[in-house]
């Protein structure tokens, strides 16, 4: 009676859960109840932005519990411009595997989590922005003079973070890659990982955005320096649901704002002086909200 | 739901799928063996007549049991081979395969050796007494009369312990060697985190998980000890 009763339950649940996925599968593209981000916000006062919480400079958790970096303040302006008030603002983290899912799944509004815009993702989601255009660089040993620029890396130890493809574009020929260069790649979970092992010695070289490497040269200072040899566009954009044009615009609209009104400049700064980087100040041109 | 359960993912780059479960299966079996030798020698220190050998076997196991896969495997690759220079290869990748290697050995043969003690505790005393009274040394015994009984009744468990450290090997990217699972996170950054490819991974650990299973609940039948 009681295995019975259980597995009452169980099928009941069963089927509910797949209610519940046929029920999101026909609503969520743009369906006719579905409301813009834009409308979210200037109704509620509130949206929960996805960014990176283990990333220096860019969007790093401080063990008071808050988050801090240059992605978490252009999300601040990006959303006070949408009319949302910094206390308004809930963050949520995001990591390069889960961003996707986030946004589709309605878990996130908008995401800003270096998030490079791709032809491939742009079938799944859609891109404001860019707000920055990072390019890839190379980060060495401050004492190391051996690596000055991206072609020195041959036969020299390169980082292979797991979940990022960045060290093939140094690696692989055309099409996956980019450089064709012959060194030896290092496996590590994660990019703070990599730079321990720089430290120690145990690579040479850590190849992923520059801004991403310029927060951890940042994190110990003098330890690390950027190569400065930058080679592709990693455009930083804004992640939303697919089709949300109407957010699309006004986050394009608040990215050129920031960028005119001077507040790029002070950010930049703010989290990248000192590191040896070129910033860019100019406003990125928009991708278009497809 | 079609784009949920789509496993495209893993048949395009499937040259790179089988490259991590090969990786994998070539951590296994490293270790396996490896893990099977020290864990004897853990049990024969643990059993042994002099205080000092039961003492340190009885650390390291409490010690290394205790202490979570991923430290053990950090500690053998950042503190070992990184921080102290000490390298088994030139090659990053064998280098680092062999610290994977040992830091799941290391952590394994604790759980071996225990096994192996309660297969001891099941051999009768009057066995170790007879064996003492023909003469035979405590090596002599533990080898020829005490260790092949004691491994006879403890197949079925030790599968259990292999098929752990099986799972375990998605770990061992702590120590800087990629396996499926971190082959697994590569494919999500490629085509995004979708449920086909987390149960394409999910399937090729069970391909090789449940045989293994049905192996040791084979061997045991058949090399059961009737008392």
């Amino acid at each position: 009676m009681r295995v019975r009763q259980i597995a009452v339950a169980a099928a009941a649940a069963a089927l509910a859960l797949t209610a519940a996925g046929c029920g999101s599968d026909t609503e969520a593209p743009g369906g006719s109840e579905a409301k813009s981000v834009l409308q979210k916000a200037k109704e509620s006062k509130k949206l929960v932005i996805g960014v990176k919480f283990d990333q220096p400079a860019l969007g790093l958790k401080k063990p008071d519990g808050t988050v801090e970096g240059f992605d978490v303040d252009v999300a601040k302006y990006v959303a006070k411009e949408l009319g949302v008030p910094e206390s308004g603002v809930e963050f949520k983290e995001t990591t390069s595997a889960n961003r996707e899912a986030f946004i589709q799944s309605g878990q996130v509004d908008l995401v800003f989590a270096t998030y490079s815009i791709t032809d491939e993702r742009k079938q799944k989601v859609t891109f404001g922005g860019p707000y920055y255009v990072a390019h890839q660089d190379t980060l060495v040993r401050a004492d190391d003079n051996s690596i000055k620029k991206a072609q020195d890396l041959k036969d020299k130890k390169l980082c292979k973070a797991a979940g990022s493809n960045s060290y093939k574009r140094v690696i692989d020929p055309p099409p996956d890659g980019q450089l064709d260069i012959d060194a030896t790649p290092v496996d590590a979970s994660s990019y703070s990982e990599c730079v321990a092992k720089l430290k120690n010695k145990a690579l040479d070289a850590v190849t992923t955005d520059d801004l991403i490497l310029a927060g951890f040269a940042n994190q110990q200072k003098g330890t690390f320096k950027v190569v400065s040899d930058p080679f592709s566009d990693e455009k930083y954009g804004v992640g939303m649901k697919k089709g949300d044009t109407e957010t699309c615009n006004a986050v394009n609209a608040a990215v050129t704002k920031m960028f005119e009104d001077g507040t790029a400049k002070t950010l930049l700064e703010k989290h990248f002086d000192g590191t040896g980087l070129k910033l860019d100040f100019e406003v990125p041109k928009a991708e278009g909200c497809a | 739901m079609g784009e949920i359960f789509d496993f495209s993912p893993i048949f395009e780059s499937f040259d790179r799928v089988w490259a991590g479960f090969q990786s994998t299966i070539q951590l296994s079996v490293a270790s396996a063996i490896l893990s099977l030798v020290l864990g004897t020698i853990l049990v024969a220190m643990r059993v042994a007549p002099i205080p000092l050998l039961r003492a340190a076997g009885t650390i390291y196991v409490n010690a290394v049991r205790n202490t979570p896969l991923t430290l053990v495997l950090l500690f053998s690759s950042l503190a070992i081979s990184d921080t102290l220079h000490i390298v088994v290869s030139d090659v990053p990748r064998t280098n680092y395969y062999w610290f994977g290697v040992f830091g799941l050995s290391a952590y394994t043969a604790c759980f071996v050796c225990e096994v192996l003690r309660s297969g001891i505790n099941t051999v009768p005393l009057g066995q170790a007494e007879a064996a003492r009274s023909i003469g035979l040394t405590f090596a002599q015994s533990l080898r020829i009369i005490i260790l092949p009984q004691a491994f006879r009744t403890v197949i079925a468990p030790l599968g259990s312990v292999f098929i752990a450290m099986i799972k375990n090997t998605t770990v061992v990217i702590v120590a800087s060697y990629a396996e499926a699972a971190a082959i697994m996170k590569d494919l999500f950054e490629d085509y995004s985190a979708s449920l086909g490819i987390f149960i394409g991974f999910a399937i090729g650990f069970m391909v090789l998980t449940l045989p293994t299973g049905y192996f040791f609940g084979w061997l045991a039948k058949r090399l059961a000890v009737a008392r």
